[in-house]
C-alpha cells in the first residue's frame, strides 16, 4: 500500500511528527489561554464554569479524543525515529561535535521528560475529574466540578510548583527546536519566512511556558 | 611546530577499535594530509603499519579525504575539505584528535577509512538522468532563469564526501539525498524524471540504514560546499507531492 509505505518512510514518519507537532502547539496555545482563568481571583467560579463546557461540549470532546490520540501518536513515533537514529549513528565521537543547539539533538530526551510530566499532570487533575472524585460545587444555582479546588490545593504545595516550572522549562526547551522544525519538516523552508518562523518560534517557546508556569507561582504566592 | 595525535586505529571492519598516540613535527604550511604522510612515513621506516587515510585529488573537489577532526568532520576550518586545511589552524603542542565518519551505513574499512558505498547506491537508484543519446546541445538552447540555474549549481556542487551523514547526530543522509535529487530536478533535462527519481532515492536512502533528519542543521554547518538545508526542505515538498502524484509505484 502507497500510504502505508510513505507513513513508514523516514519522511513520513517526520511528517507525522510535524503535523502532530503543530496541533499540540495550537493545543498549548488553547490550553493556556483557558488556563489563565485560574488567576481571576474569583474563588474559580469562571474556570469551573470553562473545565464544565470544555469537557461537555460535543465538539470540544471529540477534538479532544483527537488530541489524545495525536499525543500517543507524537510519543510512539517520537521513540521509534529515536531508536532507529541511535542504531544508524551506533558509535559516537570522542571529542563531541559542537554543530547543533543542545535542544536540537535531545529532542527525545526532553519528549521522554515531558511524557513523564503530562503522566503525573493528568493522574492528578484530568484523572480524578475522569473518575468523579472531584466534590461538587455551587455556582449560580447550578452544580459544576470543583477542579479549581483541586488545582489550588495542588498548588499550595511548593514541591509542585517547582515541579511545574521546571517541566515547563523542558516543554520550552523542546518547543524551541520543535516549532521551527515542524515547518522544515513540511518542506516550508524560505529566506521569505523562514526568518519569520524563527522569530515566532523563539517568542512561542518562551511565552507559552511562561504563561503556564505564572499560574502555579501565583497561585502558590496568593494562597 | 609539535603535535601529539591521538589517532583511531581500527583492523578491520570486524576488529575493534581504539586510539592510539603519536608525536609529529610539522610545519605551518603543510596540509593536514602532509602531516599524516610525514607521519606514516616514519612509521614505514619504523616498520611499522601506516595509518589508512583515503585521499585523491587533494584540491578540494573529489570529497574522498574523510576525518573528523577534535569532534568535527574535515576539521575546524569552514568549508574545506581536509585535503585543504592547513597546519596554521594549529598550534605548537595541540593535541588532535582524528576519527572516522562514524555511521551503521558508513562501516570502517581500515583506521579511518569508511566504506562509503552506500551513497553509490543512493545515486544507482536514481540520481542520473535517462537520456542515452545525441549530442550534448548548445548550452543556451533552453532558456534557464538565472535564479534556478544557480540553485541547481549551489546544489550540484556537493561531492558526496559524507560530512553530512558524519555530523549528524542521527547519521542521516538527508543532506546529500537532497542536494542530488535538487540539483537534477531543478533543471529541465532532470525536470522529467524528478517524481520517480526522489521516491527511488528515499527508499534506498531509509534502506542503507541512514537515520531520520531531524532538523537539528549540524550538516548545513560542517558541509565543505556549505549546502544549505532548504534544500532538505524542498526534497521534503518534492517527495510529498511525487507519494500523493505519482501513477506507478518504485
Amino acid at each position: 500500500m502507497w500510504i502505508l509505505n510513505f507513513l513508514t518512510s523516514s519522511l513520513g514518519k517526520k511528517l507525522i511528527m510535524s503535523l502532530t507537532g503543530l496541533f499540540l502547539i495550537i493545543f498549548l496555545l488553547v490550553h493556556l489561554i483557558g488556563n489563565l482563568q485560574l488567576l481571576f481571583g474569583d474563588n474559580g467560579e469562571a474556570f469551573n464554569v470553562y473545565a464544565k463546557f470544555m469537557t461537555t461540549n460535543p465538539l470540544i470532546k471529540t477534538t479532544s479524543y483527537g488530541l489524545y490520540f495525536f499525543i500517543l501518536l507524537h510519543i510512539v513515533q517520537g521513540i521509534v525515529i529515536w531508536l532507529t537514529n541511535k542504531s544508524a549513528k551506533q558509535s559516537r565521537y570522542a571529542v563531541a561535535p559542537k554543530n547543533t543547539s543542545w535542544a536540537s539533538s535531545n529532542m527525545a530526551t526532553l519528549g521522554i521528560i515531558i511524557t513523564v510530566f503530562l503522566a503525573i499532570h493528568l493522574w492528578q487533575f484530568w484523572f480524578k475529574m475522569k473518575i468523579g472524585a472531584i466534590p461538587p460545587v455551587n455556582i449560580g444555582g447550578e452544580e459544576y466540578t470543583n477542579l479549581y479546588a483541586v488545582v489550588h490545593e495542588a498548588y499550595q504545595n511548593i514541591f509542585f510548583v517547582i515541579f511545574y516550572v521546571v517541566s515547563m522549562v523542558v516543554i520550552g526547551l523542546h518547543l524551541s527546536h520543535g516549532f521551527q522544525s515542524a515547518f522544515q519538516s513540511l518542506g516550508l523552508n524560505h529566506k521569505k519566512y523562514t526568518p519569520l518562523i524563527k522569530g515566532m518560534g523563539i517568542a512561542y517557546s518562551i511565552l507559552i511556558p511562561l504563561g503556564f508556569a505564572i499560574i502555579p507561582v501565583w497561585m502558590y504566592m496568593m494562597h | 611546530m609539535k603535535l601529539t595525535l591521538k589517532v583511531w586505529r581500527q583492523k578491520s571492519k570486524d576488529h575493534k577499535g581504539s586510539f592510539e598516540n603519536h608525536q609529529v613535527e610539522a610545519d605551518d604550511h603543510m596540509s593536514f594530509l602532509e602531516m599524516m604522510d610525514v607521519l606514516n612515513e616514519r612509521l614505514i621506516s619504523n616498520k611499522a603499519e601506516p595509518v589508512a587515510f583515503s585521499h585523491d585529488c587533494r584540491e578540494g573537489i573529489c570529497g574522498t579525504c574523510n576525518m573528523v577532526i577534535n569532534g568535527k568532520p574535515h576539521g575546524p576550518s569552514k568549508g574545506t575539505t581536509v585535503c585543504q586545511l592547513h597546519m596554521r589552524e594549529f598550534k605548537d603542542g595541540d593535541v588532535i584528535v582524528i576519527e572516522p565518519w562514524r555511521a551503521a551505513a558508513f562501516p570502517v574499512i581500515k583506521d579511518l577509512v569508511v566504506d562509503r558505498s552506500s551513497f553509490d547506491r543512493i545515486i544507482q537508484a536514481g540520481g542520473y538522468i535517462s537520456v542515452n543519446t545525441g549530442q550534448a546541445q548548445d548550452a543556451n538552447a533552453i532558456p534557464i532563469e538565472k535564479d534556478t540555474a544557480a540553485q541547481a549549481m549551489d546544489a550540484a556542487t556537493c561531492i558526496g564526501c559524507g560530512a553530512c551523514v558524519a555530523a549528524c547526530p542521527n547519521a542521516s543522509a538527508m543532506l546529500f539525498t537532497s542536494a542530488k535529487v535538487n540539483h537534477l530536478a531543478l533543471l529541465p533535462q532532470g525536470q522529467v524524471e524528478s517524481s520517480r527519481r526522489v521516491r527511488a532515492m528515499v527508499k534506498q536512502m531509509d534502506e542503507e540504514g541512514f537515520g531520520a533528519c531531524s532538523n537539528t542543521g549540524a550538516c548545513e554547518v560542517e558541509c565543505p560546499k556549505e549546502i544549505s538545508i532548504t534544500n532538505i526542505a524542498a526534497m521534503n515538498r518534492m517527495y510529498m507531492g511525487a507519494v500523493i502524484g505519482a501513477q506507478d509505484q518504485v
